[in-house]
């Protein structure tokens, strides 16, 4: 009865569950659902992680390359996010080039990492004007049950801080890069930036860490991301259904304790990495 | 909190024309100083079946850059004015139809997003497509003072700590939309936003002067 009802009203199922302040895997409105975090699991990348938050499960790689920095900012290395949503993930994905969900939040990732500096470009550069590191992110999603945003960050935040790179010397004489893969140093991470991503339902309902099935349903997505200082570093709502100041504040709280939790669920993992080395 | 008082929120020269081009739909081209924008409206006409939605209109949303090819960052400002005029169209009114809104960038002068959002407005306005509310963008920059400058030029953003776009609902000026760049307080966010609750009210005002002044020459 109750599965015929789920596919018949799918939202009316939901508001059921809403209306007693709960949902229908059995959270809380402001619940996120278990976050899981191993690091270091692909051994030939660079540095990495893999996250599950319930079903949602996202692997980011770092690979680094060496390059010439651009003409423009000579002193600086970069770093190149890249978001991709397979086939494999969820039957809304196509094969071929990728959609405007894995752009968008190609897009969004690119941006936090910008606005949020938890790495100075400043510190990738070898040779000012000759040599510096690029970071190629690539961050995968495996399976798709929502809330993308916040898995993608958590993956990259642990991978950046796993990742390792080798010490270059640059030869005086022949000016060939040197490399010594023997000596490696962990990356300088600055600040720790972790999203908080709600849901709306039927204009003012607020629930966190949304499933696929709640983002589909619901009338808008917002996502905010913070510090370890509770400083902004992004507040993204691509449109949907308008929200008030109030209702961002609420937002903006539940997100900076979550980042408390992460913040110290990644030092643990990180520590317990390193006694097991 | 800071008082914002309407003389402090301060704008460059806007200006507006709808219909002026024949084949779309609706058409309206934005101008915000130097940054410029034209948008056009098809529909509500058929639609693919691959995305045809059974109780409501499918909305495509195309932003063209000036130069070169649409990118990522295009796709993400696509995203942007697409969820946000789904939000305030009825698309309900016209099911298994398609909407296309195409805004060609004319030139970029800051503030680009938030001029995208306001062509996007009075191009959807000049379809005569039934919305629930209209909408605007604003975009404030912090200065490296800390001061919230409004509409901000090319050069002033590329200054400022931070950089915020907002459209505003004119029903109950309400946060649609919200697209941050650098790190900010949280006061500082809510500072910009009821600067840009302010600085809608003007835009409103300039919406309806333009589609008055549109009308009386009609007439």
């Amino acid at each position: 009865m109750a599965a015929g009802f789920k596919t018949a009203e799918p939202l009316e199922y939901h508001r059921s569950f809403l209306k007693e302040n709960c949902r229908p895997d059995g959270r809380e409105l402001s619940e996120f659902r278990t976050t899981t975090l191993n690091i270091g699991s692909i051994s030939t990348a660079d540095g990495s992680a893999l996250v599950k938050m319930g079903n949602t499960t996202i692997i980011c790689g770092i690979k680094a390359e060496l390059a010439n920095p651009t003409a423009e900012a000579p002193g600086k290395g970069y770093i190149v996010p890249n978001v991709d949503l397979p086939p494999l993930c969820s039957s809304r994905f196509r094969p071929g080039p990728p959609g405007e969900q894995a752009q968008a939040a190609s897009q969004f990732i690119a941006d936090v990492i910008e606005s949020s500096e938890v790495i100075k470009t400043e510190d990738l550069c070898i040779d000012r004007g000759k040599l510096c590191w690029v970071l190629y992110c690539d961050i995968m999603c495996l399976d798709y049950d929502g809330n993308i945003l916040d898995a993608c960050i958590i993956a990259l935040l642990a991978a950046l801080k796993n990742t390792q790179l080798a010490e270059v010397v640059v030869n005086k004489e022949t000016s060939v890069p040197e490399v010594d893969l023997e000596k490696r140093q962990r990356l300088h991470i600055h600040k720790h930036p972790v999203g908080a991503s709600f849901c709306v339902f039927d204009d003012s309902i607020l629930i966190v860490d949304p499933t696929a099935e709640e983002e589909s349903l619901s009338t808008a997505h917002l996502t905010v991301v913070t510090d370890e200082e509770d400083r902004l570093c992004s507040v993204h709502k691509p449109g949907g259904t308008p929200l008030s100041g109030e209702k961002l504040q609420e937002c903006i709280n539940r997100a900076t304790t979550r980042q408390r939790e992460i913040h110290k669920l990644i030092d643990k993992v990180l520590d317990s990495v390193k006694t097991s080395q | 909190m800071m008082e914002v008082s309407p003389s402090t929120v301060s704008f460059r020269e806007f200006g507006c024309e709808q219909t002026l081009l024949s084949r779309p739909d609706g058409s309206a081209s934005f101008v915000q100083g130097d940054t410029s924008v034209m948008a056009g409206v098809y529909g509500p006409a058929e639609v693919k079946v691959s995305k045809e939605i059974y109780d409501r209109a499918t909305l495509e949303v195309l932003v063209h850059p000036k130069v070169g090819l649409p990118g990522v960052r295009e796709r993400s400002q696509e995203q942007c004015v697409r969820e946000t005029c789904e939000a305030s169209l009825l698309l309900s009114l016209h099911p298994r139809s398609s909407l296309t809104l195409i805004l060609q960038v004319l030139h970029d002068d800051g503030s680009l997003l938030s001029c995208c959002l306001n062509a996007a407005c009075m191009a959807l306005m000049d379809a005569g497509l039934s919305m629930s509310c209209l909408f605007c963008g604003v975009t404030c920059a912090i200065s490296t003072d800390g001061e919230i400058i409004t509409d901000p030029t090319a050069a002033q953003e590329k200054e400022s700590r931070a950089l915020m776009t907002f459209a505003i609902d004119s029903k109950e000026r309400r946060v649609m939309m919200s697209s941050t760049k650098g790190s900010f307080s949280v006061h500082e966010l809510q500072q910009c936003i009821t600067v840009s609750q302010k600085a809608s009210e003007k835009i409103f005002q300039f919406y309806r002067d333009s589609v008055r002044r549109r009308y009386s020459k009609n007439l």
